[in-house]
């Protein structure tokens, strides 16, 4: 008798299992990041704007920082761009580009048209560190804290939302230094 | 909703444009000196997964992505890196998600134990059933309906 | 006015299916004779309504009429007509509307034959579908709705999707189509049984042509997209394990195992329960894939638009027929026990190995499928599932089966002494060794571990399907349709193997780049590029190259691939030439402009590539003729005075 309820039984569990795979369905985009909890990778590339200068990862420990991957050939990073500049007016932690595949004249041009939020903008023309910090689609924006632990990841343009939600709590939470 | 206006494009407009654009798959024309190596090469980018495209391997994506990860199979393969090495550089930067071969670790052993799982469990369920039908022949003398054997 | 008019339509077929399903299954439950005639009424209405529907899109398509959003963005004003008819199925909502009018057309079909069987299980049959008629109708209207209208009014479309600019799009969907939406009907069927509390001998001999036919076009419609993909989209493969591939995939495998069990619930009354549980997990693995690939939960190249909101409707759906079919079975199935017998080396064994076989081969895919979901489920981190799992996964449960078969095929029902046959086998299966090895080391000289293997297994399957259908034809005794269907497809399987075999073992493949003039050896083949030059096209302009191919210095032919940019959506697509040339299938795809007239080329050999399609559809074939014997249409049915006792009691 027991034994004809088997299919019943497996199907609910199945049911469960696609339940569950709906309500994550909108993430669906936003693959976890091995990163999340590890030291963010190490990098030394020129900088936008004065490129004798180097953006060094390890000049970067100590605060919180936003590291923020874009190019001018991304139409949501164009969308992206006044949050990142309000962000930035803010003056709670500094946001770091890094300008990913991008030719630089465009870049500086883009910057100097919308407004530039970056402290600083490293220039990755071969995509190898991009690639090191597990980037597939741009924009992508990581939180990294003192320590240089990156602590979350952002796949997609960043929103007013998202800042306020995801990124400030976890900057101002009690305990933790601010610089 | 507005749409431009469809133009016709000369041919020599044509090549421009088209030479400029995305290709819909990639040709890979990589070839490494050593065909050991390229047999590697060829495996490797075929069980990476490209993570820009939807369900498509690195050996056949035409984004730059693909091209740069496919270059990166490559440097390291001509450095003397395993394939398991190779594998785990993908891995620690986008996840076990880039391995379209999952790997072989107690967390999947659900997957990859899975059908010899449920072959044993076949062939118990097979094995109680013949019994059962073996048992019940004696007393089983209905007459066969013949009927061309189908 | 004509997609108002639709949509209109769309609403009362949602409300005739919903009679169609209460007349049909509460007029059986008591017995209601005005009720019970009331169902055909109603099947006929909600067909004229959905096929009214399908004639207003189809008007909107044709008309370009850009101010229902369906249209404008599924087709354009410089389409040709042949695919602004053909996008209608195109993209999500237009392929709904097929699969509601397909299944409007097999529920006419089987009310039409309805008339052969027993009013109240017609009845239940007919009110089964009308509940997956309602389901459908109302997650259409609810979710997807083809007619919605765009304000303003586009100037022009989207124009449809260039990779399906195509003559595959006018078959593969519909036939493949045809194929999942008709395991509706054993489904139905099986409800019906369960609802009745009564499974018998008829029950079997109605069920199975309608199952085989189903089959026989999902095959085929498998077949076909497959092979629409291996020559339109550039990439030369023709299966990948996606997703959606496999959501057509595991229907067809529990379908096989369906209609083999069917034939011993016909032949002995027994795997009743088996039966029952295959004809509702068959229908299940359809209205699982259209979950899959419409409600974003699975990463896949052909998903249609993923939406997490229609996910839920259709999960929903899902728990209420699949969960209350599951769950009459756990209630009806322990009374459908019968008590014969059979032996291990019976026919019946044989057919239970089979069932059991093929339905571990579905629920692998199914695992392998659904990995990815369950592992974020179950938090098990993120995976990712493709060829390299599938393929030997899928093997380990297809060898033991193929190697059984040309036994089994020769097992006696019941009893299942060899006798004689034992020594036929084993001739049987040297020769097939010596053909198949001898071919294999013979023509290429080389092959894998499994190569010998799949041959050997290939041909041993043909030869014992053959030996009893010659021996009857050389005694000149008659051969039922039936059989001779079955000889057909187990035929077709043995080709299939074979072709499988080939393909897998000694395709060439080679990505080069080539200057105008330069030559390239690939496998005995000598390609030699001859340039790039401009094509127009009714939407799309091309590049076309032109390679000569030579064998041993002979003229064999000329390729010309293409890369076109269609005007519209500006998407380039890879138009690949392809030529079979003994045997051989000679595929070639133009890839990048490396600049200096220098480009790259994907050369592609593919040895008996073709025969895997067409062996295919050879099954396909015999599961149809199989179904047009004579014996499925003078069936039985039950004696009136018996029914109207049956009626009284209340059952």
């Amino acid at each position: 008798m027991n034994r004809y309820f088997v299919p019943l039984a497996v199907f609910a569990l199945l049911a469960v299992v696609l339940a569950i795979g709906i309500r994550h369905a909108p993430e669906k985009g936003v693959i976890a990041s091995p990163l999340l909890g590890r030291p963010a990778p190490q990098f030394s590339l020129p900088e936008l704007s004065q490129p004798t200068q180097q953006v060094r990862s390890a000049d970067l420990k100590g605060r919180w920082y936003l590291f923020n991957v874009w190019g001018t050939w991304c139409g949501e990073c164009r969308a992206e761009h006044e949050t990142l500049l309000q962000v930035q007016r803010t003056g709670v932690i500094p946001l770091i580009g890094l300008d990913w595949k991008d030719d630089e004249r465009d870049a500086r041009a883009w910057l100097a048209q919308l407004g530039n939020p970056y402290q600083a903008v490293a220039v990755d023309a071969s995509g190898r560190v991009a690639i090191d910090w597990g980037v597939y689609g741009a924009p992508e924006t990581f939180l990294v804290d003192p320590r240089g632990i990156v602590v979350y990841k952002h796949v997609g343009a960043l929103t007013q939302e998202i800042w306020s939600h995801e990124i400030l709590p976890r900057v101002s939470a009690p305990g933790t230094k601010k610089s | 909703m507005r749409q431009p206006l469809v133009l016709r494009a000369s041919p020599a407009l044509a090549a421009i444009v088209l030479s400029a654009s995305l290709p819909a798959w990639a040709v890979d024309t990589t070839q490494l000196p050593d065909p050991v190596l390229q047999a590697r090469y060829e495996t490797l980018t075929h069980e990476l997964r490209c993570m820009q495209c939807q369900n498509e391997s690195l050996a056949d994506s035409p984004v730059d992505l693909a091209a740069d990860l496919r270059r990166q199979v490559r440097d390291q393969l001509l450095a003397g890196k395993s394939d398991e090495e190779v594998r785990n550089w993908m891995a620690s930067r986008y996840g076990d998600f880039i391995l379209f071969r999952p790997r072989y670790s107690l967390r999947n052993a659900w997957l990859w134990g899975a059908p010899a799982a449920l072959l044993l469990i076949g062939a118990f369920v097979s094995w109680r059933i013949i019994r059962q039908r073996t048992a019940l022949l004696a007393a089983d003398v209905e007459p066969l309906e013949e009927d061309g054997r189908s | 006015m004509l997609p108002e008019l639709g949509h209109f339509a769309l609403i009362l077929a949602l409300f005739l299916a919903a009679l169609q399903a209460f007349f049909g299954i509460a007029g059986a439950a008591a017995g209601r004779e005005r009720w019970m005639a009331a169902v055909t009424t109603a099947v006929a209405g909600e067909a004229v309504m959905v096929a009214t529907a399908m004639a207003c899109l189809m008007a909107s398509f044709i008309g370009d009429d850009f101010s229902v959003t369906y249209v404008a963005e599924n087709s354009n004003s410089a389409l040709p007509l042949f695919y602004r008819v053909t996008a209608l199925w195109g993209a999500h909502e237009g392929s709904l509307l097929l699969w509601i009018f397909l299944l409007a057309a097999w529920t006419v079909a089987v009310a039409a034959a309805s008339r052969r069987l027993p009013a109240r299980f017609a009845a239940r049959v007919l009110g089964v579908l009308g509940v997956v008629s309602f389901g459908f109708l109302l997650f259409t209207l609810a979710t997807s709705d083809p007619f919605v209208r765009l304000d303003p009014a586009a100037a022009d479309g989207r124009d449809l999707n260039p990779i399906l600019q195509d003559p595959g799009l006018a078959v593969h969907p519909p036939i493949l189509y045809t194929g999942y939406v008709g395991f509706s009907v054993a489904f139905a069927f099986a409800c019906a049984a369960m609802l009745e509390g009564r499974l018998d001998q008829n029950w079997a001999r109605w069920t199975r042509p309608w199952t085989t036919v189903a089959w026989a076009f999902l095959g085929c419609g498998i077949a076909l997209g497959s092979f629409w993909a291996y020559y339109e989209l550039g990439w030369g493969g023709f299966w990948f394990w996606d997703p959606v591939e496999n959501a057509s995939f595991m229907p067809w495998l529990v379908g096989t195992a369906l209609i083999h069990s069917l034939a011993v619930t016909d032949k002995r009354g027994l795997f009743k329960s088996w039966t029952l549980l295959l004809a509702i997990l068959a229908f299940s693995m359809s209205l699982l894939g259209t979950f899959l690939v419409r409600s974003g939960v699975l990463v896949s190249v052909h998903s249609f638009a993923a939406d997490p909101q229609r996910g839920i409707f259709i999960l929903a759906f899902l728990i209420v027929m699949i969960g209350g079919a599951l769950s009459l079975y756990a209630w009806r199935a322990p009374l459908l026990r019968s008590a014969a017998g059979f032996e291990l080396g019976a026919r019946e064994s044989f057919l239970l190995f089979n069932n059991v076989l093929l339905v571990i081969a579905a629920a692998t895919v199914f695992a392998g499928t659904l990995a990815p979901l369950i592992a974020d489920s179950l938090g098990l981190g993120t995976l990712s599932v493709g060829p390299p799992y599938f393929n030997p996964t899928f093997m380990m449960s297809m060898l033991p089966l193929l190697a059984l078969l040309a036994v089994g095929i020769h097992a006696n029902w019941k009893r299942g002494r060899l006798g004689d046959k034992w020594r036929m086998l084993l001739n049987t299966l040297v020769a097939a060794a010596v053909i198949g090895c001898g071919l294999v080391f013979g023509i290429y000289r080389h092959g894998q571990v499994l190569t010998p293997v799949g041959a050997t297994l290939g041909v041993w399957i043909i030869l014992a399907s053959l030996v009893d259908p010659i021996d009857r034809w050389r005694r000149r005794l008659s051969l039922s349709r039936a059989v001779l269907g079955m000889t057909v497809a187990h035929v077709g399987l043995g080709l299939v193997v074979i072709a499988l075999t080939t393909v897998q073992s000694f395709t060439i493949e080679r990505d080069v780049a080539m200057s105008p003039g330069a030559s390239v050896a690939v496998g005995g083949y000598e390609f030699r590029f001859d340039g790039v030059s401009p094509v127009e096209g009714p939407n799309y302009s091309a590049l076309a190259a032109t390679l000569v191919v030579t064998r041993d210095g002979m003229p064999v032919t000329v390729l010309r691939p293409q890369k076109r940019q269609y005007w519209v959506q500006r998407q380039v697509t890879s138009e690949t030439a392809i030529r079979m040339f003994r045997g051989d299938n000679i595929l070639l795809a133009l890839g990048e402009d490396l600049g200096a007239g220098r480009w790259s080329v994907r050369v592609q050999i593919r040895p008996l590539v073709t025969l895997v399609w067409l062996a295919a559809f050879i099954m396909a074939c015999g599961g149809a003729l199989a179904a047009s014997d004579r014996r499925y249409r003078a069936v039985k049915v039950a004696a009136p005075a018996e029914e109207a006792a049956a009626l009284e009691r209340g059952t």
